[in-house]
Parts: C-alpha cells; structure tokens; sequence
C-alpha cells in the first residue's frame, strides 16, 4: 500500500487548484483578447457615414454598411415573425398540453436540433425555398433563420412556462375559466417575462449566424429589402467577404462591422438578462 | 425511458369530449393550433432528414458507399469523394477538444468551486457571452490575428523541435488546420465551461461536506466528490462542444486554407465538410457536383446527431438526479 503523507496531499492540492485558476485566466483573458481586438480594431473605423452609407466601389475609402444592417434587420424579423411564435407555441405544447411520452419525444427532439449545424440549415433553406422560386431571397434566408430559431424558442419557452406556479393555474381552473383560456390569460402573461427573454436571445443567436445565409441571402452590394425579389445583404455576410478579399480597406470596414455585431449581439443577451432578473 | 414532466395538466387524454368543457370550440382550436406548432419540431427534423437524402440521391447512386473512403474530390472529372472533408472535421475538432477540455473543465472548476462571489457572477457572464459572439467574428480574428501568430512562432517552433513527427513537418503557412483546430478550440472553450459549471453547481453541498468532514484537502473534495458525482454531465458538455465543433463552418472556412487531400501534417491547408460546401455550393454548376455536396452536409449531420443525441442523453441524467439543489 502506497502512504500518502500529509505534505504531498497538500502539495497536490496546491498545484491543481493552481492549475485550475491559470485555466480560468487563460479562458477569459483569450476571450477578453478577442474583444479587445473587436472593439479597437473596430472603433477606429466607425463613424456615421458607416451606418447611413452604401458600401463603395472596393478599393475605394469611406462608404458603409447601410444595406447590411437592413438586409439584416429584415431577415432576422422576418425570421422572428416566423420562428417566435411557432417555437413559444410548440413550448406551449410540451409544458402545457402534451402527454409525457409526446413530450418528451418533442423536447429531445428540440434540443438535439439545437446541435444542427447551421450550414446544413442553409441547405435545407435552399432546397426548399431557392430552388422553388428559382432565385436567390430575403424570404429565404428567414425560413433558415426561423429553423435556427425554432428549437432553441421551444425549449426556452417551455422551462419559462414551467416556473409558473401550480396555484395559480389550479386557482383560474377553480374559477371554472377553462384550460386554453387558463393559459392564454393566466400563464402566458404570468410567463411574460421569460419568454420575452427567450426571443430576445433567439434573435441575438440568429442575427449572428452567417453560414445558413451564404445560399439563401447571398449578398448583395446594392440596396434591396424586397422579401422575394433577389439576393439581399446582411451584416455577417458582409463582414465574410470584406474579411476574405484581399483590399485593407475592406478590412477595416469588416473589422467595424464585427464591432457592430457584437455590440448588437451582446446588447440584446444584456436585455434579455436585465429583463429577466427584475422582479415584477 | 422515464421523463418527468407530464405538463400541468397531466396526461389529459386528447379529444375525448366528456364535458362542454372540450367540446368548447376555442378548446379543440387552441389545442389543435399548439398540438401542430409542438409535432412541426418532429416533423422537422424527419424533414430534414428526408430532404438531405431526397437531394443527395444522385450521388449516393452514383457512388453508393465509396464516397465515405474515396480520397478524390475533383469537380472537373465529376469525380467525388468525402473521405478528405471526413478526415479534416475529425482532426480540426480533435485538436479543438484536446486543446479546449483541460482548459475550460480547469475554468469551470475554479468558477463553481474556488471563485469568490463576487467574482462569480460577472466571470460567468462574460464566459456565457462569448458563447454568444458570432463565428464569422472569430473567423476575422482568426485570419488576422490567429494566423500570423500560428505561422511564426507556433509553427517555427513546433517544427524545429518536434519534426521528426509526421505531425508537424513542411513548411510553416500559418492558414491550414492546425489554425482551424485552434480557432474551433477557442470557440468551444465557453460552451463547455459554461455546461461544466452548471453540472458542478449541482452537486448537492452534502457531498463536498462529508468529504470536508473526513478531513479531504480541496482538491479531493473536488477531484472525488464533485467531479465523480457529475462525471456524466461533465462528458455531455465535451460532447456538447465536439457537436459544435463538428459544424462549424465559418471560422473553420476562414482559416484552414482549402486542400482537398489527407496530410498527415496539421500545418498544411485542407477541408472540413463544412468548409467545402461553404466555399463550393455557389459554385456547383452541375447536379451530380450539387448532390455530391449535399450528401456531404448529410454526413455531417449524421455525426453531429449521433453526437448531440450521446450528449443530451448525458446532461439529462445529470439534470434529473435526486438533488439538484444547493446552497
């Protein structure tokens, strides 16, 4: 039998909690590193005419993003309209209506989906769509979104619904309200909150997807917010093809548009957090 | 299988009218509209399948299981094989796990049991965060700052030392998959701490304490008690992270240069199956190169599945045992 002293127990100890706390630093000072990068790189090249401008002819300074960032307000809204609903309400379903069997066939299904990459979205998205309206589309590119979006609203959803206490649907039910009506004024509004949250995220996941729009959005130099009538922009693709083309110029441009999304995106999961946490 | 929630309203039996109550017209339509928003998860993901398949068909005809272990990729001969794309998803994401799970199950260690309060809070948020910033950020990063540090002095250095291994021979490039594997480890590191942390939070306190009271040092609290008590949580996450390491495509497309051959080298260029139809789809100006393509997207949605499925399975044995509370 080996005996351990006390001394080398203690020397253990010390060295992988040690170990321990680097790898604590080192995850967040990388990550902290990449920020950084982002927000100075980024801010530098940031002034108004970036938001309000169109992109310049490449090799040419100054111009902005102005078509991006509708291409991507319009498709991520799009995608909310589509995504949000469908997912609070299959949410609905699991926590609310469906046997246990149902709904634990729906809740694994969603949650695995959750793991799908999204360049296989993309693809989905074009099969379905592109190839059926035989071009490029904003529409397109929502109903890949709206995929992303789906599951992780369902999921979200549901364990919002199931903080609702028992008391107070068992009280609305009491009354003699019945169940859909228990649930549509009773625990959805009781829910609010949290599911405003959920969407919250789900549209800062999809604002920043850019595989599953490389197929169905594609891009697009030029001003268009037609939801069927061709390609259209968006941010993360723009920031794709200014980041591999060869111009410096571009470069910046892509640099600050990251800056742009990562505020975007970080704004919306602090929303959502704040949200979340009051009390009311 | 046992899952646990039945929903409020229990196991109500679907459509048998007993009382005006479900006979009620806004009833039948509320559960009706609910009951199709809840089975199109289902149904998506049969879709999904369904459709990958449905569009692969002329290549799985054309190739059947060949394309699984042909190393040709040659659209120009219509000529294609996914065994390059096959192997470089599995070596990117290799290196990504083994870089990132030391790392981030260190991290979640010291955020769940050693970080003081008021650390806690804040460092879990930024790390949850930075799971949230988009990948064709870190694709950016990666080009421009990644890549240059890769090539000189990462790549010098391995190379002048361990060079003599078929691993890191050839020139240095910079962009190639030593940088995709190290970029998807980068991107990985906070979903797995932020999984591993949640599945060390928990541990019932009980267990920390009857090992504290036997007189344990903090390590053998965590290494025994906590550690073995969420061990299946633990592996989920890794799964979890490997799953998005698997499909990742942006970064990944970004940085690991675009060969489609099998070197033994990480420092040379090659492809995931995410890369090659990010960079080709657009491209594909025939059926067969389309079909060939897709019918890659659907064995990487095979792995993947097979992944996340192992993975959920996991975290949910972790999350439905008895005490899951603490203080």
């Amino acid at each position: 039998m080996n005996v351990i002293t006390y001394e080398r127990r203690k020397v253990t100890n010390l060295v992988m909690l040690g170990l321990c706390t680097a790898a604590a630093c080192l995850a967040i000072g990388i990550l902290a590193l990449i920020l950084a990068f982002v927000l100075f790189k980024g801010i530098s090249a940031i002034n108004l005419d970036f938001f309000i401008r169109m992109p310049k002819p490449i090799g040419e300074s100054g111009g902005g993003v102005a078509n991006s960032i509708a291409g991507s307000v319009l498709t991520v809204g799009m995608a909310g309209v589509i995504g949000i609903p469908v997912g609070v309400g299959a949410g609905v379903f699991v926590a609310e209506m469906a046997g246990p069997r149902l709904a634990g066939a729906v809740r694994f299904t969603a949650d695995v989906l959750t793991g799908v990459p999204s360049i296989v979205v993309g693809i989905l998205a074009y099969t379905w769509v592109v190839t059926k309206m035989g071009h490029f589309s904003a529409l397109a590119a929502a109903v890949a979104l709206a995929i992303i979006m789906l599951p992780i609203m369902a999921r979200s959803s549901e364990e919002m619904l199931k903080l609702v206490p028992q008391s107070q649907r068992e009280a609305a039910l009491a009354l003699g309200v019945t169940r859909w009506r228990t649930i549509l004024s009773i625990v959805i509004p009781a829910a609010r909150r949290g599911l405003i949250t959920g969407g919250l995220l789900a549209v800062a996941r999809a604002a920043g997807e850019t595989a599953p729009l490389l197929f169905t959005a594609l891009g697009n130099r030029f001003w268009s917010l037609s939801v069927t009538g061709g390609p259209v922009d968006a941010l993360p693709l723009r920031i794709y093809q200014y980041a591999i083309g060869p111009s410096d110029i571009a470069h910046q441009q892509a640099w600050a548009a990251s800056f742009v999304l990562v505020a975007m995106v970080f704004f919306i999961s602090l929303l959502a957090r704040v949200l979340l946490s009051r009390r009311g | 299988m046992q899952v646990e929630t039945s929903g409020p309203f229990g196991a109500a039996p679907l459509g048998r009218p007993r009382s005006w109550r479900s006979s009620n017209a806004g009833e039948i339509a509320f559960r009706a509209v609910v009951t199709v928003f809840g089975v199109s998860v289902l149904l998506l993901a049969a879709l999904m399948l369904y459709q990958l398949a449905f569009e692969s068909r002329d290549s799985i005809r054309t190739f059947g299981w060949g394309f699984l272990t042909d190393t040709t990729w040659d659209p120009v001969n219509r000529v294609f094989g996914a065994a390059p794309a096959i192997y470089g998803t599995v070596v990117s994401s290799a290196i990504a796990v083994i870089i990132a799970v030391p790392i981030s199950l260190g991290a979640a260690i010291y955020l769940s049991e050693m970080a003081p309060p008021w650390l806690r809070n804040p460092a879990s948020f930024l790390v949850e965060s930075l799971a949230a910033i988009p990948s064709v950020v870190f694709g950016l990063w990666g080009i421009y700052v990644l890549t240059p540090w890769v090539r000189s002095p990462v790549e010098k250095f391995l190379g002048g030392k361990l060079g003599f291994l078929p691993l890191f021979t050839g020139p240095p490039f910079g962009v190639g998959m030593l940088a995709a594997g190290l970029v998807l480890a980068i991107m990985i590191l906070p979903i797995i701490t932020a999984i591993a942390r949640d599945s060390m939070m928990a541990v019932p306190a009980s267990q920390r304490e009857a090992m504290l009271a036997l007189g344990a040092t903090k390590w053998e609290v965590i290494s025994r008690a906590v550690l073995q008590y969420c061990r299946s949580g633990l592996v989920g996450a890794v799964l979890l992270g490997l799953g998005r390491a698997l499909g990742e495509t942006m970064a990944v497309t970004m940085v690991i240069g675009k060969t489609y051959a099998i070197n033994a080298s990480l420092f040379k260029p090659a492809s995931t199956a995410a890369s090659q139809i990010a960079s080709e789809f657009n491209e594909a100006s025939y059926s067969l190169y389309t079909s060939a393509l897709v019918e890659l997207a659907l064995i990487l949605l095979g792995i993947t599945l097979v992944v996340n499925v192992a993975a959920r399975l996991l975290v949910w044995r972790i999350a439905r045992s008895p005490e899951t509370v603490r203080e």
